[in-house]
């Protein structure tokens, strides 16, 4: 290995490029100061003033709302279609079309969206940025579950028809239980997803809410405080945590899938 | 029932939620972009329903190819170098003992979990004029220099936010080859950089494809980047097209660049996947 040691530098310039400006960001968000650049001293009153800032309250409901919202449509809608793709149909235009969300880039499907909410007069609010992230987190829970269908045995389902259940019994008793940890890993991903969107929410969300990254965007362009540094360190706390805990998740679960 | 009954009930039950809700508010709009593309701008926004060529013949005006030409140039340069510092760390991650392996990816992926502005915030902190990184140089008695607001920072602020997707492809198609070919390639008296150029380059390319795709897809469409550490308005095709839908209000123009920015994608992608079969 002693002739890949010049390796190293890339390898470790990456790891520093990746988490030097978190490392500032976060130290920055207790600066007594009033600059987000220059550090004076500790202090914790950026967390207070974040606390008591209502703009920020309301972008945080309004992205909880959002995302549960789209994560009840993507989940239903998504597993569904994961089931019907995966057992009643072999065409791979429905398999393209289905993935296709997850890889059209976001502006295209924010432009898409926008015009076709103003042709069918749509007022832009909330529900309207539901609707749109419905549309991308259903190809990502669709094709999660659908790893997990194809691993799933087959036999139990074709026993069940044989026995003479029908199609939607069949679901409900024997395939949706084998589902059930591919369903709550795509929910999870489409959770975390729309707690994170911006572009698409920024165009179909109207003038008169926000979510959490719209307001975010706008208090940057009013100028930078270590108010906005703390909101990021309890955000990257919040994130590294449920990536953390996932992680730890689908460890147990994978063992206790060998067992 | 019938199995044949049965089968297209079922077909019926699973596919046509998700399948109207994909036709509705994703081939519709998608559609609906396409056709704007032909149609004239009304005086308050909106369309006119009168058929031109005139928002392709803007495309081709040398204003906005250059923004077109600085894009390439721009999600170039950021997918060169996000190669050039991602494939030495995933070769050194996919020769890791097992156990550091999953911390070195989980290390990778984390910042790509973290809220996109906030990420791209933290370099308006560092770059700023008094931000640290002039700090420092002042210590080295330089600068202090304008590092915001410019194509550097750009591609700065792009790297750092798709770096990642770089990262994962390169290292699955690393850790899938067999170190046995290595080890007979040196045995043979291969140089390391021979063996490299030799065997492990060409055996890995169809992983360079994708994570150079993965980084070059989301790097040419941004608009957000370009805005928050670019400074000027219309330096992107991204930039171009929120202009044209959410202040020009010139929405069949905005849909002709919208088409531009995906053609030159699905060039990409056939040019992608026809270098991928023949490697």
């Amino acid at each position: 290995m002693r002739r890949s040691k010049w390796l190293h530098v890339p390898f470790w310039a990456t790891y520093v490029f990746l988490y030097a400006p978190i490392v500032v960001l976060v130290v920055m968000s207790f600066n007594s100061g009033r600059s987000a650049y220059t550090y004076e001293g500790f202090s914790l009153k950026w967390y207070g003033e974040l606390a008591q800032d209502e703009r920020i309250r309301d972008g945080v409901v309004n992205t909880l709302i959002v995302a549960a919202g789209s994560t009840v449509v993507a989940t239903v809608l998504g597993t569904l279609l994961a089931v019907g793709l995966a057992r009643y149909t072999r065409s791979k235009t429905l398999d393209a079309l289905a993935l296709m969300p997850a890889v059209l880039p976001d502006l295209v499907l924010a432009i898409g969206l926008l015009v076709f909410y103003g042709m069918i007069q749509l007022t832009l609010g909330l529900y309207s940025v539901i609707l749109a992230h419905g549309v991308f987190s259903m190809a990502f829970v669709a094709a999660v579950v659908r790893t997990r269908l194809s691993n799933a045995d087959t036999s139990l389902e074709e026993a069940s028809r044989d026995l003479g259940a029908g199609p939607v019994v069949t679901f409900m008793k024997v395939t949706l239980p084998q589902l059930t940890p591919g369903i709550i890993a795509g929910a999870l991903l489409a959770f975390t997803l729309s707690l994170d969107e911006f572009v698409i929410a920024f165009f179909t969300i109207g003038n008169n809410e926000q979510t959490l990254p719209i307001v975010i965007y706008s208090m940057i362009r009013f100028g930078v405080t270590p108010k906005i540094n703390a909101l990021a360190a309890i955000l990257l706390l919040v994130s590294f945590t449920a990536v953390i805990v996932g992680q730890r998740m689908t460890k147990i679960g994978e063992s206790r899938a060998e067992d | 029932m019938s199995p044949s009954r049965g089968r297209r009930l079922g077909a019926f039950v699973f596919l046509s939620p998700g399948l109207t809700y994909l036709v509705v508010l994703l081939l519709v709009p998608l559609v609906l972009v396409l056709s704007y593309t032909l149609f004239q701008r009304g005086r308050f926004g909106g369309v006119v329903y009168e058929v031109t060529g005139e928002n392709f013949s803007r495309l081709i005006d040398p204003l906005y190819l250059s923004v077109v030409g600085t894009s390439l140039k721009i999600a170039g340069l950021t997918t060169l170098l996000a190669l050039l510092l991602g494939y030495p760390t995933a070769y050194l991650i996919a020769q890791l003992p097992r156990k550091w392996k999953t911390v070195a990816l989980v290390a990778v992926v984390l910042p790509f979990w973290t809220n996109f502005i906030i990420r791209v915030y933290a370099w308006i902190i560092l770059l700023n004029g008094p931000g640290l990184l002039n700090s420092g140089l002042k210590a080295l008695g330089l600068g202090p220099y304008e590092l915001l607001y410019n194509q550097g920072a750009i591609i700065l602020g792009l790297l750092y936010s798709y770096l990642p997707l770089m990262v994962l492809p390169l290292y699955a198609a690393i850790e899938r080859l067999d170190p046995q070919l290595r080890e007979a390639s040196a045995n043979l008296g291969a140089s390391a950089f021979s063996t490299f150029r030799k065997v492990t380059l060409p055996l890995t390319v169809p992983g360079v494809l994708t994570g150079c795709l993965f980084v070059f897809v989301p790097s040419f469409g941004n608009f957000v980047i370009p805005e928050m550490l670019g400074g000027g308005k219309s330096v992107m095709v991204g930039n171009l097209i929120r202009t044209e839908f959410l202040q020009a209000r010139d929405w069949p123009f905005g849909s002709a660049l919208t088409l531009a920015l995906v053609a030159v994608l699905v060039v990409l992608l056939i040019a992608q996947s026809w270098v991928a079969r023949r490697a």
